[in-house]
């Protein structure tokens, strides 16, 4: 098992100086991510799913933001301690990333030949020509009608689901080992978001590539993943495949989460469970649980310590008192 | 009132929205036919689901009910009263029943005033123009009571918006639409900027009211289980036009139109056993853009089930069982 393993996040944290005090945005977080296999992030906002992912690609804004701690080992080198000429080999080419709004992430001024053909020969030295053969390729293959007409046109002529397309297909243009996908489908209406949830299962099914999809959408998870992580509050909370998560969710937040999203599939309309009071300010933290206030099974010394993550069987852990403390 | 009667009726509503377009000499103009015939009543009491993808009119329909673009036709009929032919001075009266939630918490409260004065503020503009009779002891009541109702302490009212989060924003909103105690609130996607868990205390929030004051809401959303949880009926639109309108348990149980059902099918459920058996139909393509004037079925491109007549002709809203209307040939001629 351990050789499937491309990617393993160690104990990573990234901290952001403010004015308010000191920002934990990621608090200790580890997984590991396997090849072919998809990885749920699911979080609320603010809960540093964002940033973990950025972290992991070296992207931290410095100053405010810092990596505090932990590793980031692709095939066992840690990615963190690398120089930025190393570390550019790896963006784009080993780890691509597409991200919540298209629009924002393509060069408006760009035709989207000449920003896909620019990545292709800076990552795989290919000349102009067959860089733009594979482009194209890439498009097709993204489900791009007429590629050879659209690859010289400018994103504005494309709509939301198909500049996601573009995304994808330059994202996918160097054949990563990791896609990380940040919210991909929350700018998107349902009917294009099957269609993109659809593209990215079946790309990374092809080209066996591993995801790490980021979203706050249960729904969108349950489909696509195959293990899960919930976050709060900068950590780790619950870690699990998604049968586990949903079926027999252990953390009182996941069990609140999945209680609280009204489902389609359910007729009776009986009043919805609604997990009380509000995210925390992740701002000077105290050193407690954060979901104590919120958590209807709080006891005392949920409110003196973080509790410790604790493994349940293999591949499933989670971070919660009532687990007991440690194994 | 009976509890059967029509509360708002809309009929044959259109708002059509001019542009231009290419250079001085090749100029063009069109319309954008964001809203083009739509027919529906909302009964008193009940929840009147609107879904759809974005740019299908149904942020557009909600505006124009309430007077905020001029529609280009049609009627609203809100306690008998057309509001597209009031006066001025007469809309503002009517309105007073009517009331807005928005979206966007964030851009829907001015940030310079403070939370009493925002919930206060639709008192204060009645009192001026003379219609409500209230003094400014019973304003401050009003205020807290509101405010305590929503679930917001009455301590915070000198603060300001930016004091809030998100969900505590919302429930600013709510307040300031039932502070002239209206019977109709329409509600633009109030929940989608909110946070799962947020999400379902202001979902049940706006349940529990309508048992408390006996409100009608017209809920725009986009997100199908959200409406499918809130709703009595539900309309679903596509560009600018309902496909189907039905009881909201009707509708989820037996989806007629091929556009309702290519939409539950791409709803996610949170559920990965379910979601492992479930076969999607996936739409191909975009929605089209409303530029153009429709002499067809609206969805007859996107349609696995497109017939001849489907495109040349235009179907209308029939109806094919209890409470059940659908615009498609596959059911009537």
């Amino acid at each position: 098992m351990t050789d499937d393993v491309i990617l393993q996040v160690k104990d990573l944290k990234t901290y952001f100086k403010l004015d308010e005090g000191l920002l934990k945005a990621v608090d200790g977080v580890s997984f590991d991510i396997k090849k072919g296999r998809t990885l749920g992030i699911v979080g609320e906002s603010g809960s540093g799913k964002s940033v973990t992912n950025l972290a992991i690609m070296k992207l931290i804004p410095s100053p405010p933001g810092w990596i505090a701690g932990g590793e980031v080992l692709l095939h066992g080198k840690d990615i963190l301690k690398m120089s930025d000429t190393e570390i550019r080999e790896i963006r784009g080419n080993k780890i691509s990333m597409i991200f919540q709004d298209p629009m924002t992430c393509l060069n408006p001024f760009l035709r989207i030949s000449t920003q896909m053909i620019e990545t292709i020969v800076l990552h795989q030295g290919l000349d102009k020509k067959a860089a733009k053969d594979k482009a194209i390729e890439m498009l097709k293959l993204a489900g791009i009608p007429a590629p050879e007409k659209r690859i010289d046109q400018y994103p504005h002529q494309f709509s939301g689901g198909m500049r996601q397309r573009v995304m994808i297909a330059m994202a996918l243009s160097c054949n990563p080992e990791i896609l990380i996908a940040d919210e991909p489908t929350t700018a998107l209406d349902v009917t294009i978001q099957a269609q993109i949830l659809e593209l990215i299962n079946e790309l990374s099914e092809r080209l066996g590539t591993a995801v790490i999809l980021i979203t706050h959408s249960l729904g969108v998870v349950a489909g696509m993943c195959d293990e899960i992580c919930v976050m709060y509050a900068g950590r780790i909370v619950e870690k699990a495949n998604a049968d586990q998560i949903f079926g027999e969710p252990k953390h009182p937040y996941t069990m609140g989460l999945i209680k609280s999203v009204p489902r389609l599939d359910k007729t009776t309309k009986e009043r919805l469970y609604s997990i009380p009071g509000q995210p925390p300010n992740v701002i000077n933290l105290p050193d407690c649980c954060p979901f104590f206030p919120r958590c209807e099974y709080a006891k005392d010394i949920c409110k003196q310590k973080y509790p410790p993550v604790s493994g349940i069987s293999t591949g499933r852990s989670v971070a919660c008192w009532l687990y007991g403390g440690g194994n | 009132m009976a509890p059967n009667e029509n509360l708002l009726e809309v009929r044959d509503l259109k708002m059509h929205f001019p542009f231009r377009s290419g250079s001085l000499l090749s100029e063009k103009k069109g319309f954008i036919y964001a809203v083009d015939g739509v027919n529906f009543a909302i009964r008193k009491g009940e929840t009147l689901g609107l879904v759809g993808e974005s740019g299908c009119g149904k942020s557009t329909t909600l505006r124009a009910i309430a007077q905020l673009h001029k529609p280009t036709g049609g009627e609203v009929m809100l306690n008998g009263q057309d509001l597209v032919k009031l006066s001025r001075d007469n809309l503002i009266k009517a309105r007073k029943s009517m009331q807005l939630v928005f979206q966007d918490p964030y851009a829907s409260l001015n940030p310079r005033m403070t939370s009493g004065e925002i919930i206060s503020e639709p008192l204060r503009i009645y009192k001026k123009r003379g219609v409500l009779d209230i003094s400014q002891q019973e304003i401050n009541d009003r205020v807290e009571l509101l405010m305590e109702r929503v679930g917001l302490s009455r301590y915070f009212k000198n603060r300001y918006p930016h004091e809030f989060s998100g969900g505590q924003r919302q429930r600013i909103g709510i307040a300031r639409a039932l502070a002239l105690k209206p019977d109709l609130i329409l509600c633009d996607e109030p929940v989608s900027a909110l946070d799962v868990s947020i999400q379902a205390q202001i979902l049940n929030l706006f349940k529990d009211l309508q048992d408390e004051f006996q409100l009608t809401y017209l809920f725009v959303a986009h997100d199908l289980s959200v409406i499918e949880y809130i709703s009595t009926r539900v309309a679903v639109m596509y560009l600018g036009a309902i496909m189907e309108i039905s009881a909201s348990i009707d509708l989820y149980k037996n989806p007629l139109h091929p556009y309702t059902q290519a939409l539950l099918s791409a709803a996610p459920i949170p559920d990965p056993v379910i979601e492992r058996k479930r076969q999607r139909i996936i739409l191909t393509g975009d929605v089209p853009s409303p530029d153009k004037k429709r002499t067809c079925c609206y969805f007859h491109d996107r349609c696995s089930k497109r017939m001849d007549k489907c495109s040349a002709s235009i179907p209308t809203l029939h109806e094919v069982g209890t409470d059940h209307n659908v615009a498609c040939f596959l059911y009537h001629d």
